[in-house]
């Protein structure tokens, strides 16, 4: 198996900050995996792992950056968020998780989200499962692109 | 009298079933047309305030929303239209001329509409032009009256000098928008399309930002009548040169900037103060006559040593074969003729839809005219003025034009869904606007790649539609007008068509 490590960059001078990245995201993590049911039928509605930041006519999509120096890594105390040998992605395990939010308190992008539980969910799992994250697939303007390098 | 609202001229249908209110059409709107209530998690719209630029549908992603026509009707009256009756209604509110833009959407006889090409059958090969060599290039500027071949030794070698041309790898070039009417993206697009293609975009009256003078080998530089942005670097940067005198959808006026678009880098561009209006005269102050435009042509070629093509552009007027006769005499290189179908950013509408003639018969005339009086070599004919497919711009060749300047269809090719709101400077695709919001939803990247598309598919469809003739190279069909024929169409108009009514043998 090739092993890539997987980017999501943004293109901030095209991003239009219509948000069509958070609503496929949250239908990617949703139940149902069905656009009109996750945002219609399911509680409590899954939550988008990325987020549109706007101040003015700039705008950009955020999420997390898998960052090679974690400290949501070193904060983690039962090891719920661990990195991916394969991808070099930084993924997190519900069911280990005890909700102490130290992730939250030290992520310095500040894209690790609480869930609607008191656990986190909120965080980028780069669709490892996708050829293409959703963000990217579905961005309107290119603005979100995915780049892939050899590990 | 009760103050009578113009009715809507669209209906947004959004299907509740699917709708998730996840307010992409509310961000998107420059109109305001989408509104959410957070009370209710519902979003409602003001179908008062659409354009029918279909934007918010194409980002709806669950395809909730419809923009249909309003079926609210007048009573049925061949003359007094709902649009004449709605123009009356604008007038005796405002009092001011009615403002739109684009190309003139009335619907004059289409020549292009009543005209079918040729193909070969048993006498004569057809080509099968996927596999076999075809040429589209075609070269832009004046050609020598005849040529002298010195052979020697080893092998011909020309000894006329062969004045300054424009190669061009299919006879298709983008025709001038400048930065103000659409934004930086816009032309980016089109800029690094025509160097990818190998063909010319034009700077429009709006000079040349500084972002774009890498593109300058695929540069043609407009000179209009408020002479915005010229200056030695814009002419030196350039491959070649327009003297712009009229546009198609609006000959005989000038045009107009309005301030609120003028930005920093605008002023910059056009080397005026930042907010004021850039006004273009309808005339050039300087230019009464052809003797006129001549002093400004060579003044350009003089500017410009001689190294670059000087052309002129001019609406399709009643005189417009002598006009393109008397600007072949004056030097141009190439004339461009834009037709009565011509877009624009804004026009009034009143001047867009009566003034000028369809750009099959000025093609043809002017052809004809050239060719009487023996200088069409001495100047190449760009033809445009609402150009849809392939099949026109072959059309046009056969009626002897040397290549075609489209606009409209590469705005399309760009998101453009012709909603003639240009002039208002909100264009939801991000293409006829200044604002910030709004430009940045044109990703060049994506543009310059469609653009690309486009100009490849019509070629291809060109070449095609030479193949069935029988013919290889674009340059053996120019003025080839036996293999056009008319369809519906008076003696006259085919008279003026140069062309045979469909059913005639060679």
């Amino acid at each position: 198996m090739v092993m890539k490590k997987r980017k999501i960059v943004i293109n901030e001078d095209v991003c239009m900050g219509c948000r069509l990245c958070e609503v496929h995201c949250l239908v990617k993590h949703s139940k149902s995996k069905k656009i009109i049911k996750a945002f219609k039928g399911e509680y409590p509605r899954a939550l988008p792992m990325i987020l549109v930041e706007e101040k003015g006519h700039l705008s950009f999509a955020l999420q997390c950056r898998h960052c090679e120096d974690a400290p949501c890594l070193s904060s983690c105390i039962t090891g719920a968020l661990y990195r991916d040998p394969n991808s070099g992605a930084i993924l997190y395990d519900e069911k280990k998780c005890v909700g102490c939010w130290m992730c939250i308190m030290v992520c310095p992008f500040g894209v690790i989200k609480r869930g609607s539980e008191k656990k986190i969910v909120s965080k980028c799992d780069l669709c490892l499962d996708e050829n293409v994250p959703v963000c990217v697939k579905n961005c309107p303007n290119e603005a979100l692109i995915c780049v892939e390098e050899k590990l | 009298m009760v103050k009578r609202p113009v009715p809507n001229e669209f209906i947004i249908e959004r299907d509740e079933k699917k709708c998730i209110a996840c307010q992409a059409c509310v961000r998107a709107c420059s109109y305001d047309v989408h509104t959410y209530d957070p009370e209710t998690d519902t979003v409602e719209s003001d179908d008062s305030k659409c354009v029918g630029c279909h934007f918010c549908e194409a980002l709806c992603p669950t395809k909730a929303l419809r923009t249909v026509r309003n079926p609210s009707a007048y009573k049925e009256n061949a003359n007094w239209t709902a649009e004449v009756i709605n123009d009356i209604v604008k007038q005796a509110e405002q009092g001011g001329v009615i403002l739109t833009g684009m190309g003139c959407d009335k619907g004059q006889r289409n020549y292009f509409d009543h005209m079918v090409l040729n193909a070969s059958q048993v006498t004569n090969p057809s080509i099968d032009a996927l596999r076999e060599p075809m040429e589209l290039r075609t070269y832009i500027g004046t050609k020598p009256d005849c040529i002298e071949i010195d052979y020697n030794e080893n092998g011909p070698v020309l000894k006329t000098k062969i004045p300054p041309q424009l190669e061009l790898q299919t006879p298709i070039l983008f025709s001038a928008m400048s930065y103000g009417s659409i934004s930086l993206n816009a032309s980016i697009a089109l800029a690094r399309a025509s160097a990818e293609i190998g063909t010319f975009w034009n700077t429009g009256e709006g000079g040349l930002h500084k972002a774009l003078y890498k593109y300058g080998k695929n540069t043609i530089a407009q000179v209009a009548s408020g002479r915005f942005g010229v200056h030695a670097e814009y002419l030196k940067s350039a491959a070649a040169i327009e003297i712009k005198i009229g546009q198609g959808a609006k000959p005989g006026i000038g045009g107009h900037l309005p301030g609120e678009k003028v930005s920093a880098e605008i002023s910059e561009t056009r080397m005026i103060p930042e907010g004021t209006d850039a006004l273009s005269p309808a005339p050039h102050h300087d230019i009464y006559s052809i003797e006129d435009l001549r002093q400004l042509i060579y003044a350009l070629k003089e500017a410009t040593e001689y190294e670059k093509p000087v052309g002129v552009k001019i609406a399709a007027v009643h005189n417009v074969a002598p006009i393109a006769s008397g600007i072949v005499r004056a030097g141009a290189d190439f004339v461009a003729i834009d037709g009565l179908r011509g877009g624009t950013g804004a026009s009034p509408k009143i001047i867009r839809d009566n003034v000028g003639i369809p750009i099959e018969l000025a093609t043809a005339v002017v052809d004809q005219r050239l060719r009487e009086e023996g200088i069409r070599h001495k100047a190449s004919l760009i033809v445009g003025g609402g150009f849809r497919n392939g099949a026109d711009v072959t059309k046009a060749i056969i009626l002897g034009a040397d290549a075609v300047y489209i606009a409209t269809a590469a705005l399309v090719a760009m998101g453009c869904t012709l909603c003639q709101k240009c002039y208002q400077g909100k264009c939801n695709w991000g293409i006829a606007t200044q604002d910030p919001y709004l430009t940045k939803r044109l990703n060049p990247d994506i543009g310059a790649r469609r653009l690309v598309n486009m100009l490849r598919g019509w070629s291809f469809e060109i070449k095609e539609m030479m193949g069935g003739m029988g013919i290889n190279a674009i340059e053996s069909l120019r003025g080839n007008r036996e293999n056009l024929r008319g369809i519906g169409l008076m003696e006259g108009e085919l008279k003026m068509l140069g062309i045979k009514p469909a059913g005639e043998a060679w």
